[in-house]
């Protein structure tokens, strides 16, 4: 793709303005650091960041039959959601195989599901496949929208230092519309980091009004700008998933370890019998966290052994900056999927010893 | 960018300073900050010998892996070992206490083929 034909956030000539080093990312110009991964990750774990995740895309529904569609299109239960409650959800194929993970969120009179850029044109395709004649009124609202992340410990104070709504009331997996710095706003008690955060829902036009607020209140917090290269490793010490990596349209959500967002018993959903199949024969693989023994560190693709056979394989790795060590999330068979089991990860030819472990990695 | 007019460079970004028929060899300024905080670096025996192009080495910085290649034939006479423990070292000083190896020539007329700094200077700025 030709760098013309890329996509740029309304804060591009800001975040070259702090010095970001900018890559193409799901279609867009994306800064993946400014300072430094570590640094930054270091930021979000002590202090407080601000990320620009705009490439984020957002559908909009709503009509008469919208929660009777999304509850065929998801696989959480949209009927259990209240008024101002977000929920972290899935899209899956016929064969249990995943479209993408997702955020639903419920507003008063309609829904909007919050998906990953890179999949943005493959979702709405499979939507506007499935989507009724009538009853439901779908709109792809991402190119209006700026969504600003702003997490860490001292988020929640610095952002009621620029709005008097009751920021701290919002319950984790809530949103409310508000105000922030005199601009409206949904505020979302979520994030992709584990610490306590808001997401920032607003119109594209205010998008440098409202990143020059909280710039200018973070000076009191420590804040900084955090680019996509902390986001994955922050995510990463979490092990949430990322689509592309770690699920995609080959892994179900139970190996996966999506089953709690997964309701089976809601009634029919695309992708349920596949997956109610796949859990009678029983689950061949499941998706673990584990940690490098010795200094290497788990990459994407990297193949996973015990006893000689190969048992399964790295989808996402990095050093993390908290543990100071190699981290690694991977497909393992079922049978040498028990947290404490040593098993050895094949890197660039060489053989290293790692170890099953609880997850997350790092507890905030 | 700060290239050095004193060393000589290879298009895979690593330099060599040239002392007789000894070359130290690192990683370019350009090159550690391509590739982001350097969390660790693996780095050959002294003793072992390689062929100009072999892969001696390996950089891991948080999110990418990187070879390190020999710009020179001839035989690990030295390693840093500052760079166990302290890998960072490459980031902040890439040209003098983040250095890989010291290489004993085999045939120090290969030096004459290196870049000169004018010549990679050229090569980044088209990158």
């Amino acid at each position: 793709m030709q760098e013309s034909e890329l996509k740029r956030t309304a804060l591009y000539e800001v975040h070259k303005s702090w010095g970001a080093k900018i890559v193409p990312f799901a279609g867009f110009l994306m800064p993946v650091q400014y300072k430094g991964i570590m640094a930054e990750h270091k930021r979000v774990r002590t202090t407080v960041g601000l990320f620009d995740v705009s490439h984020m895309g957002e559908f909009q529904f709503s009509g008469p039959d919208a929660e009777k569609f999304l509850n065929k299109m998801t696989i959480n239960n949209v009927a259990k959601l209240d008024i101002g409650q977000v929920q972290y959800s899935a899209m899956c194929y016929n064969d249990g195989g995943i479209v993408d993970d997702l955020l639903t969120y419920r507003f008063d009179d309609h829904y909007v599901l919050v998906v990953n850029a890179s999949n943005l044109k493959k979702d709405r395709d499979w939507i506007q496949e499935h989507i009724p004649e009538q009853g439901v009124d779908f709109d792809d609202i991402s190119d209006d929208i700026t969504l600003l992340a702003v997490q860490g410990p001292r988020s929640l104070d610095l952002l009621k230092t620029i709005s008097s709504e009751s920021i701290e009331d919002i319950p984790f997996y809530h949103f409310i519309i508000g105000q922030i710095a005199g601009m409206d706003a949904v505020i979302s008690r979520t994030g992709y980091t584990g610490e306590l955060g808001f997401e920032l829902y607003i119109s594209r036009s205010n998008s440098l009004e409202l990143w020059n607020a909280v710039v200018e209140a973070g000076q009191n917090f420590d804040l900084e700008p955090i680019g996509l290269g902390a986001r994955d490793t922050l995510r990463m010490e979490m092990k949430y998933c990322l689509y592309g990596n770690d699920i995609d349209a080959t892994t179900n959500p139970l190996e996966a370890g999506l089953g709690w967002i997964t309701k089976l018993k809601k009634g029919n959903f695309i992708g349920r019998d596949a997956i109610i199949a796949a859990k009678e024969r029983g689950l061949k693989r499941c998706l673990v966290g584990f940690e490098a023994i010795d200094k290497s560190i788990p990459r994407k693709g990297y193949p996973l052994f015990k006893d000689n056979l190969q048992i399964g394989t790295t989808t996402s790795g990095t050093h993390s900056p908290m543990l100071n060590r190699g981290i690694g999330i991977g497909y393992v068979s079922k049978n040498h999927a028990e947290v404490g089991n040593e098993i050895l990860m094949e890197t660039r030819g060489k053989m290293n010893p790692v170890k099953i472990v609880e997850t997350p990695f790092y507890k905030p | 960018m700060n290239i050095p007019a004193d060393l000589r460079y290879t298009k895979d970004h690593e330099w060599a300073k040239i002392d007789g028929d000894i070359a130290t060899v690192g990683i370019t300024d350009y090159a550690q900050g391509e590739l982001g905080d350097i969390v660790f670096v693996e780095l050959p025996q002294p003793g072992d010998t390689f062929d100009e192009g072999d892969a001696f080495g390996t950089i891991e910085a948080v999110k990418a892996v990187s070879d390190m290649y020999m710009p020179l034939n001839g035989e690990i006479t030295e390693i840093n070992g500052v760079l166990e423990d302290e890998p960072e070292t490459v980031n902040n000083s890439p040209y003098e206490d983040g250095w890989m190896i010291k290489i004993k020539m085999s045939d120090p007329s290969q030096a004459d083929n290196l870049l000169s700094a004018d010549q990679y200077n050229e090569i980044i700025g088209e990158g």
